[in-house]
């Protein structure tokens, strides 16, 4: 069945298909339809073999969830299945699986090895043409079930839709509270993307905000007044340890103007460089700092406020805003410097931008008037801006690995001031979903597929 | 351009509802030992003169001079700006002096300058547009005669807003710049 990359045929799109599915032919669910007709999937409870905790049911809850929360597929309830899957590796009867309209089988189960470790297996079945899709194992530790079951999920959501998943992945963000002395707090958080393991990576004394993941997953380079003042940091995660990039004196790993602030960096796909806007006397201006080198380089040099430099998936170029136009405007310019083209003409503010990991768009956000909203722009300022969601406030936009999902922050007008959570929406503009974190949260970074 | 108008309107009616709220403040203070940072006062500039002319004595209930708190009786400790600007507005220059004449009074004393922002906007360009403000209003005193060297600036962009609500009112008080005493005052 076609599949398309742009996103920009969506509706087009869904009429092909409710055309060609009178066809019979491979499953395939199509990214770009949206949420207008999820594949309805079976996902028994996993079987288990052996004693003692083996998560079978645990699993195949997780694997629902997240297939459920990309909204391209439901979950069709236990209660309605006629066969009971107790062996794995017999055929399913296929006409019970089709009379509950589940166009997709995923039949699992967990084996406890002598040496404790689960060997979790599981076959992805076509039902309407009878044949296997996929058939994967994966062995682990019992206390990682939870992973295993991202991965089941990543493996389905790859092989029906033919992009890479986005469930084995991490969520650092911004917890928003106030301290026993009524001045804001900001600490950085860190939990599974679909919100299990949330644990605190930094504490109340300090704000703590932007951060960013390194492509190895490892690292986060974030802003943090430990300094009294915005610095650039990296943290480790493995560690622990954090340590400031820029910096008056000699605590840096680069000196800075006095008084000089420096924001949030993020990572070159190599992971070997920071693209940052730094604050200098004249303004703040974007620079590159070289992880290995340790060398700094200005970018740019212009009278006006530089920020928010945000690299090519290549690494060849670099999105970034400022007002040298007036109001603040999206600028790409060679990752080395030199001239830069304008890609946003419209009214209003544009910040935030962020390169997809496709390649191809630049999620922004746009300030007009009393709203705000989240949207996409081709990276060559060509054909015209789409905008996925419209709201009383929006910042820091953030890309699922595969490009798919965007994570943001939203704002909600209420009494007691604005409320701060992070959504999350995909790139069709369907599937408008809150993040599941308690309490109020922002500046949502998501990492790479885990490994 | 009826919404400049506007929103100057609203700093001024804010500024007599934040002195109520802030004499409440200091009140607070006195008893649970705040950082005098939580003690500031909004920039006055009627009465302002009335609390700072008797000299130390028994019978004076002005704030000690060459205190943070005579700072802000005497001078104002912060200045407004406009929405998305950083340019000093004439009453901000007129705040400004009046800090000079202070700080050049008590030449011990050093300053932080924090800019600050409304939240109608997003988190880093908060941060760069209070960074600009925060040097506006430092320029301005270095300018009268402040030495450079007595002067530090911290942005907080939007995250240390003066007032909570989610309404203009608040909005044009917290684009701002406070001036901070750090050192070498007299309490």
């Amino acid at each position: 069945m076609l599949r398309v990359t742009s996103p920009f045929f969506a509706l087009v799109l869904s009429l092909i298909l409710s055309t060609a599915a009178l066809a019979q032919q491979p499953l395939q669910v199509t990214i770009d339809e949206g949420n207008l007709e999820p594949t309805p999937i079976a996902i028994p409870d996993f079987v288990e073999n052996g004693s003692g905790d083996l998560y079978g049911a645990d699993i195949a809850e997780v694997v629902r969830n997240d297939l459920a929360s990309s909204a391209l597929f439901t979950s069709i309830p236990q209660n309605a299945f006629i066969e009971t899957i107790t062996n794995i590796d017999l055929r399913p009867r296929f006409q019970d699986w089709r009379i509950i309209e589940a166009d997709a089988l995923l039949a699992g189960r967990v084996t406890q090895q002598p040496d404790g470790r689960l060997l979790v297996a599981f076959r992805l079945w076509d039902t309407r043409l009878e044949e296997q899709m996929l058939g994967l194992q994966f062995v682990t530790a019992p206390e990682n079930w939870r992973r295993v079951a991202h991965k089941v999920a990543d493996a389905v959501y790859e092989r029906l839709t033919g992009e890479t998943g986005y469930f084995d992945t991490r969520v650092v963000y911004v917890a928003e509270g106030t301290g026993p002395d009524g001045i804001p707090t900001r600490r950085l958080a860190i939990m599974d993307q679909d919100g299990a393991n949330p644990s605190y990576l930094t504490d109340r004394s300090y704000m703590a905000l932007l951060p960013n993941y390194s492509p190895s997953a490892q690292q986060i380079a974030y802003v943090s007044f430990i300094d009294g003042h915005a610095t650039t940091y990296l943290y480790d995660l493995e560690t622990g340890r954090q340590e400031a990039l820029f910096a008056t004196g000699t605590r840096g790993l680069a000196q800075v103007d006095a008084n000089g602030q420096s924001l949030s960096a993020r990572f070159s796909p190599d992971g070997q460089s920071l693209v940052v806007a730094i604050e200098r006397q004249a303004g703040h201006d974007i620079h590159r700092f070289d992880l290995r080198s340790r060398q700094l380089t200005r970018l740019t040099d212009h009278p006006a406020d530089d920020v928010e430099p945000s690299f090519s998936p290549e690494g060849d170029r670099i999105v970034f805003s400022s007002a040298r136009g007036g109001g603040s405007q999206l600028y790409v310019m060679d990752a080395n410097g030199g001239p830069a083209q304008r890609i946003t003409y419209g009214e209003g503010r544009y910040t935030a931008p962020v390169w997809s990991p496709r390649g191809d768009l630049i999620a922004f956000v746009k300030q007009r008037g009393s709203q705000f909203a989240l949207g996409v722009v081709r990276a060559d300022g060509s054909g015209q801006e789409r905008i996925l969601y419209e709201g009383y406030f929006v910042d820091s936009p953030a890309w699922s690995p595969n490009g798919r999902v965007l994570l943001f922050t939203r704002g909600d007008r209420s009494s007691n001031g604005t409320q701060y959570a992070i959504w999350s929406i995909d790139l069709a503009g369907f599937n408008l979903r809150p993040a599941p974190i308690r309490g109020a949260a922002s500046d949502p970074a998501w990492s790479p597929l885990i490994d | 351009m009826p919404d400049r108008v506007r929103f100057r309107r609203d700093d001024a009616r804010m500024n007599i509802k934040f002195l109520a709220v802030a004499s409440i403040a200091a009140l607070a203070a006195a008893c649970a030992s705040t950082p005098p940072e939580d003690n500031t006062q909004p920039p006055t500039s009627g009465p302002v003169a009335d609390q700072t002319t008797p000299p130390r004595g028994d019978t004076y209930q002005g704030p000690t001079p060459g205190t943070e708190a005579h700072f802000v009786a005497t001078a104002g400790d912060r200045v407004f700006y406009d929405l998305d600007q950083y340019s000093l507005r004439p009453e901000a220059r007129e705040t400004l002096r009046r800090q000079a004449e202070w700080l050049n009074a008590y030449p011990g004393t050093t300053i932080l300058v924090a800019g600050n922002c409304d939240e109608r906007g997003t988190r880093e360009y908060n941060l760069a547009l209070g960074a600009r403000r925060a040097n506006a209003a430092r320029d301005y005193l270095v300018s009268l005669g402040v030495s450079p060297s007595r002067i530090s600036t911290v942005s907080y962009g939007k995250e240390r807003p003066s007032c909570m609500q989610s309404n203009e009112a608040c909005w044009a008080q917290n684009r701002n710049a406070i001036t901070m005493i750090q050192g070498g005052s007299n309490s």
